[in-house]
């Protein structure tokens, strides 16, 4: 019985989220946008060379990515908090993990979804060879999830601060580290044909350690910042 | 209490410290291949452990402090980041002092460099979030909370970074080996010992003041003043 409710809650915060981004398309676009002019940013800074795009490729996508998710993360529990629905969230008794997840989730589909589509996009652009091409997908598939459920916790740690987007940065770029490195080896691998399964593998792993222990942590950082 | 400890902890210190810097210094051997640089280990070796262990123990002190509401633990963990801050800085600096003559560079993307660095970058993000709330209380906890999700970060940063790219020498305390000498082994231990003192002795002060400050309006603070006062 209670699973089931905590389910329908799960879902009907779901879409609520959905239809909330749905209204506000302009803002959605704008994480996307900068992404798209950031990369392009590197081939007028670093020069124009196919085989000098081609090398950074990879690193500069990632960190164009991070860059966005963490853009949109400031967001994420932000407006909730000013108008006081958090704090209703947080009353109803449902667990406040669930609550978190269903977030997450929803940040990851509207905000993680849209990187992933735009990267092949990207990649062209930075002359990325083909070889690398899938595994760049896959990579940011099983990465931007984890981008989404590690930004959660500082989004939580710095929701009830009136300047909290640099202070966000500063909290979660040192643990983007390890998923930074994994990816770009992993793409890097593939470019030059050495095995990569280690790198997806590992990152793997840590999406599902992120999936289960992130919104236990995002949930206390809420109840913190309610408190 | 602590008060009648912490001359003594600073005392041990400065003549541990005395001590180890003796016989780091002045007694022990150059290196036949780094020369003099080599002291530099001694300053080097125990900050960076200092850095990590600092680290550990605010995580766990972070942990207590969450689960039973513990004051006094928050303080202690709002008074260790600076200091551990502060090692991990005197480990990158000594280190990229000893790398310039040595590595013939300041700084490289190495591995245990690079975490060390993300290491200091996980210490500023503890301090400036405790720095951003207006409510100590609030802010101790929310900095507990992110040295706990940086501590569980923190092996698969080492572990990463590793992986990504090595030049730094292994450790020399593996057990087998040649490993290292005792007439360099004993100043670079006494240093270490003599460090957690200043640890403690530093992070003792540092709580008081911090608590003093917390409840400067509080009757046992005005009473304690008042005590001052009249002597």
């Amino acid at each position: 019985m209670s699973q089931q409710v905590a389910s329908t809650a799960f879902m009907a915060l779901l879409r609520r989220d959905f239809l909330l981004a749905y209204r506000r398309r302009a803002e959605l676009l704008q994480p996307l946008a900068f992404l798209l002019v950031v990369t392009t940013l590197f081939p007028l800074g670093v020069g124009p060379s196919p085989q000098l795009l081609a090398s950074i490729a990879p690193g500069v996508i990632w960190i164009a990515a991070l860059l966005a998710t963490v853009l949109s993360l400031d967001s994420l529990f932000r407006s909730d908090y000013e108008d006081g629905t958090l704090e209703q969230m947080v009353m109803s008794g449902q667990p406040l993990a669930l609550i978190a997840l269903a977030r997450t989730v929803a940040h990851w589909l509207v905000a993680g979804l849209p990187i992933v589509l735009l990267s092949p996009l990207l990649a062209m652009w930075m002359n990325l060879p083909d070889e690398g091409m899938s595994i760049l997908i896959e990579t940011l598939i099983i990465g931007t999830p984890v981008l989404s459920l590690i930004g959660a916790i500082g989004g939580a740690l710095t929701v009830s601060l009136k300047r909290g987007g640099q202070l966000l940065s500063l909290l979660v770029f040192p643990l983007y580290v390890p998923l930074l490195i994994l990816a770009t080896g992993a793409v890097n691998a593939a470019v030059v044909g050495l095995p990569y399964t280690a790198q997806l593998t590992w990152m793997f792993a840590g999406l599902i350690v992120a999936l289960t222990l992130a919104p236990f942590a995002t949930a206390a950082a809420l109840k913190l910042s309610l408190s | 209490m602590s008060g009648y400890l912490i001359p003594w902890v600073w005392a041990i210190f400065i003549v541990g410290t005395a001590i180890g810097l003796y016989l780091g210094l002045v007694v022990a051997p150059i290196d036949y291949q780094q020369g003099v640089t080599v002291r530099i280990m001694y300053l080097h070796v125990p900050s960076a452990w200092m850095s990590m262990m600092i680290y550990g123990f605010m995580a766990i002190m972070g942990f207590i402090a969450l689960v039973w509401r513990i004051r006094m633990m928050e303080v202690l963990v709002i008074s260790s980041a600076p200091i551990g801050a502060a090692f991990t800085m005197i480990a990158l600096i000594t280190g990229s002092l000893w790398g310039r003559p040595m590595w013939g560079t300041f700084w490289v993307w190495d591995a245990r460099l690079t975490s060390e660095l993300v290491l200091l970058f996980l210490y500023f993000g503890v301090i400036a979030l405790y720095k951003a709330y207006d409510e100590p209380r609030k802010a101790a906890r929310a900095a507990s909370l992110l040295s706990i999700v940086g501590a569980f970060n923190l092996p698969i940063i080492y572990f990463s970074v590793v992986w990504w790219n090595t030049l730094h020498q292994g450790s020399s305390f593996t057990g087998d080996g040649p490993g290292i000498h005792p007439s360099m082994l004993w100043p670079l231990l006494i240093m270490a010992t003599t460090m957690k003192f200043f640890y403690g002795a530093n992070l003792l002060s540092r709580a008081r003041l911090t608590l003093l400050k917390q409840d400067h309006r509080k009757r046992w603070v005005q009473d304690l003043l008042s005590e001052e006062s009249s002597k």
